[in-house]
């Protein structure tokens, strides 16, 4: 398996950004359960954070899991456009 | 009554767990446009979160992943974002109203009542769907060992028909079926999409052989198109959802720090596999929900009174043999996806290298 360290590089750096953003959800885990529970209550303005969270984790996320498999040499095959 | 809601204790092995079913999920969503979705919602069930939670935080990590996929596959030219969007749409009305159905069951019948429906619909869909997909894979790998050119994409007469059809004023030209539709045939898929998600969770069991064999699409721009409509779903059901201040993030970003692992596996290796592996495995994911949800009938039958009451130990058992089914048929596609990957991946090197050396010769 051949490692790519252009890719590497970057995974390094979108994993350190993606364990961080993981990091922050186990350290407010509660207050995201409060967001849900304020929200049933009628404190609506809360109701966005399910799928901002979510957009924000999965483009950091994203990037890293992508950068990780191309840098240990997991790439596509060229030219397969399913015809 | 909402508030009673309680959210799960989240542990070492809960987040393994979830985790790695996430991973297997994504693997199998990647490649065939949906799925895991049928084994993440028993397992966050079965870790103590309420259906409703489960269902919610499933759709919340199910949006993102989807277009993080879609994306991926758009790279490799196997998206028709047009199709997708406009059956996206569609869907989300069959959603609505297969949540009324839904409701109505429920309060008719109860709980046991939906649960019956849901396996009914299971049944149903993935016999016809799950074996029509599986002979026309079956057929497509005898006609390739015999020789023939599979690679030419063929359509089916009634996707033939379709493309036929003419209704002024409604078509529209789609790059995956590189012809014009009238947009009459789509509103019903995309509508049945929706429905069947919202029943059972997997639309794509009804939306990917509905673009091949209706529409015409090859299995592969199908596959990565039905993730934009479950993109357009999802984020409707997570704004549904999340109003309703039932998502629990938690859970939902554990499944997507998995299932982004598996997503762009399954989508590089749709990007080494011909039409009929696609095929392959989404016949062999359909055939074998379908015999899970045989070990779950007696156990409704029995709560609603219509056959002899059987204990609770039977129950439970009956209940493990087909949750224990359902993971099998994730890890099933996954075995199959991987194993399509990896043997690519050898022959392109193989071939590269044998091209490097004739290279070599050459100089």
């Amino acid at each position: 398996m051949t490692i790519n360290p252009a890719s590497l590089n970057k995974a390094i750096i979108y994993g350190a950004a993606s364990v961080a953003l993981y990091y922050l959800l186990f350290l407010y885990a509660d207050k995201t359960i409060e967001w849900a529970t304020l929200t049933r209550e009628g404190q609506k303005i809360y109701f966005l954070m399910p799928v901002v969270i979510p957009f924000v984790f999965s483009l950091v996320h994203g990037a890293f899991t992508a950068y990780f498999w191309d840098a240990l040499g997991m790439k596509p095959a060229a030219q397969n456009n399913g015809k | 009554m909402m508030d009673s809601i309680s959210f799960i204790e989240l542990n070492a092995f809960n987040v393994t767990l979830l985790f790695i079913v996430g991973f297997i999920g994504g693997m199998v969503s990647g490649f065939i446009g949906s799925g895991g979705a049928f084994v993440l919602t028993p397992a966050m069930m079965t870790l103590g979160a309420p259906g409703i939670v489960a269902v919610a935080s499933n759709i919340a990590h199910k949006f993102p992943k989807a277009i993080v996929a879609a994306l991926k596959r758009h790279k490799y030219g196997h998206v028709d974002w047009k199709l997708g969007i406009i059956m996206g749409i569609f869907a989300e009305l069959g959603m609505l109203a297969g949540k009324i159905v839904m409701s109505g069951i429920k309060d008719t019948y109860g709980d046991t009542g939906t649960s019956l429906y849901v396996s009914f619909i299971f049944v149903v869909v993935l016999a016809i769907v799950g074996g029509f997909v599986l002979r026309d894979a079956y057929k497509m790998y005898r006609a390739e060992q015999a020789g023939a050119d599979v690679h030419e994409h063929k359509k089916t007469r009634l996707a033939r028909w379709v493309q036929s059809v003419r209704i002024p004023g409604t078509m529209m030209y789609f790059t995956s079926l590189k012809a014009e539709v009238s947009v009459l045939f789509i509103i019903p898929l995309g509508f049945a999409t929706g429905a069947l998600a919202s029943s059972i969770a997997v639309g794509g069991f009804i939306g990917v052989p509905g673009m091949i064999y209706v529409l015409g699409a090859p299995a592969l721009m199908a596959s990565a198109t039905e993730l934009v409509i479950a993109f357009v779903m999802g984020l409707g059901g997570t704004l549904l959802y999340a109003w309703d201040g039932v998502v629990d993030v938690r859970l939902a970003m554990i499944i997507l720090a998995g299932s982004l692992f598996g997503v762009q596996l399954g989508a590089i290796g749709t990007t080494y596999v011909k039409d009929h592996t696609v095929k392959l495995v989404m016949g062999v994911i359909m055939i074998t929900v379908l015999f899970s949800r045989f070990f779950y009938i007696p156990g409704y039958l029995s709560e609603l009174g219509l056959i002899a009451p059987i204990t609770e130990g039977t129950h439970h058992l009956l209940k493990a043999v087909g949750d224990g089914t359902l993971a099998l048929a994730l890890l099933l596609g996954a075995v199959i996806i991987l194993g399509a990957l990896l043997k690519g991946m050898a022959a392109h090197r193989k071939r590269h290298e044998q091209l490097a050396m004739v290279d070599g010769i050459e100089e």
